[in-house]
């Protein structure tokens, strides 16, 4: 088995259009949410969302790409230009060949379908532009990054709600470790901040209208994002041999379903995930100082993962560290476990432990050390990212060090 | 705006080209349009003029629209806009 780290790193969300000013607004417990900036805003119950601000397509991308490329799209390919530079990697021959990006995203090119159903239901017309397809499918942002990287290996898109992020870098890690590539590009991107994609989520009563504050007793609800994350996850030695800088190291993850409720969270089935993760890494539970919460600020999901947390880590539950950088960025829904992870990145890296922000009020049933309001510093060798989806699917990633 | 100039502006459009570039003799090869950037052009097309265009893409050839050069996708145009006022 090889081992697999991280050597490049880029994203797009409410916080930055880049990865150190993420790191800078998450260290400053600064937050993207506020009022949503869309057509028909005033037929919302839920006028919040954590959107990207400032980002303008036009300049960086040209007519034709911009007649392609859904913002879910857009947000990848920025997110991805930034890793790669990082990364300082090209792609040419046997590497080409072996290397492929797997991303994670759930509802493809929102935007599109919101304006083409607009444009056919609504204004009654009967001719929409011919990329309509090409430009929604959920696996349009993989693509893309394949033909700009000239990554030729195995490249698709994994669609498991809240989880996919989670579900696709565990994949593109397996692929990694067996030795099947050298290097794979991965995260996740979601663009559902659009009216339809909203009004589908106020449907289900479970967002806030004024805050997303994970593990707080007065918490309301949970907060939408949109934004894109990818890595470059690589083989150690291929990395150590050209000298690239080493983020972190990959050491393991887990992958459990409920198979109980499409919406209720499971206790138990969390719990298999993070135990999962910790036993494929070989490490013990004490050794894990940071998990970045799945922690969405509904009261469902809050407390079952800290019951879930408790289960497995016992005493040393109330040693450890747990933040939600949601309260913050917004649930990326698709996307959110990749910007989540730059929170174990920097945790490991920098030593510095994200905030939960919006933290008003303890609550008995999330008796864990939250990290309320204010980033803190930290030496953490082990940190956890938990991704627990609807319909019961869960993935937990475990990082290490370097 | 004549038929033939509004084509010639969306064709030019679609190939990064000034109008003065494109000729009724260019096929759409010349002009480095390839089978996404013809299908978009017949979109426009449609739009601008608000016909339908009976192009199929898997068999561009058996078509009743020509588009071999500019002219033949003008003349095509011509012929379906006077199908349509009669």
């Amino acid at each position: 088995m090889k081992r697999v780290v991280i050597t490049g790193a880029g994203t797009v969300n409410a916080l930055g259009h880049n990865v150190p000013d993420t790191l800078e607004a998450m260290r400053e417990g600064r937050c993207g949410i506020g009022e949503l900036d869309m057509r028909d805003v005033d037929r919302l119950a839920v006028k919040i969302g954590a959107q990207v601000r400032g980002f303008e397509a036009e300049s960086l991308f040209n007519r034709q790409q911009l007649a392609l490329f859904d913002r879910f799209t857009q947000f990848t390919l920025v997110a991805a230009r930034e890793a790669l530079s990082q990364a300082e990697l090209e792609f040419s021959g046997e590497l080409s060949a072996k290397s492929g990006v797997v991303l994670g995203n759930s509802g493809g090119g929102m935007q599109t379908l919101d304006e083409n159903y607009r444009s056919v239901y609504e204004e009654g017309k009967n001719r929409v532009h011919p990329f309509v397809v090409p430009k929604l499918m959920n696996n349009a942002a993989a693509s893309h990054v394949s033909m700009e990287f000239n990554l030729k290996g195995p490249s698709f898109t994994v669609a498991s709600a809240c989880a996919s992020s989670n579900h696709a870098m565990a994949q593109a890690f397996q692929m990694v470790r067996s030795g099947m590539s050298p290097v794979m590009i991965t995260g996740g991107t979601e663009s559902m901040l659009c009216f339809g994609g909203v009004k589908a989520w106020e449907g289900l009563r479970v967002m806030s209208k004024d805050a997303c504050r994970p593990f707080s007793a007065n918490r309301n609800g949970m907060v939408q994002g949109e934004g894109a994350g990818v890595f470059v996850f690589e083989e150690m030695e291929h990395a150590r041999k050209r000298g690239a800088e080493i983020m972190a190291e990959v050491i393991g993850f887990a992958m459990s379903s409920d198979a109980a409720d499409i919406v209720m969270p499971s206790k138990q089935g969390a719990a298999r995930a993070i135990a999962g993760a910790l036993a494929d890494s070989r490490i013990n539970r004490d050794e894990v100082g940071y998990i970045n919460a799945h922690g969405t600020g509904t009261t469902a999901n809050d407390k079952t993962e800290c019951g879930a947390v408790a289960d497995v880590f016992g005493p040393h539950a109330d040693r450890l560290l747990i933040s939600s950088t949601k309260s913050m960025h917004g649930h990326l829904i698709g996307g959110t476990g990749a910007v989540e992870l730059l929170a174990c990145i920097m945790a490991l890296r920098d030593g510095v432990i994200a905030p939960t922000i919006g933290y008003e009020e303890p609550d008995p049933e999330c008796a864990l050390d939250v990290v309320p309001n204010e980033a803190r510093d930290a030496n953490v060798t082990v940190a956890l990212s938990n991704a627990f989806a609807f319909g019961g699917l869960n993935a937990v990633l475990a990082l290490r060090k370097v | 705006m004549s038929v033939k100039d509004k084509v010639i502006e969306i064709i030019a459009e679609q190939a990064v080209l000034e109008p003065s570039d494109v000729t009724p003799q260019s096929t759409l090869e010349d002009l480095g349009i390839d089978s996404l950037g013809l299908v978009e052009s017949i979109f426009a097309i449609e739009e601008a003029f608000d016909i339908s265009v009976p192009f199929n893409a898997n068999e561009p050839m058996q078509s009743d629209f020509d588009i071999s050069t500019v002219a033949s996708i003008i003349a095509g145009i011509e012929k379906l806009l006077i199908a349509q006022k009669a």
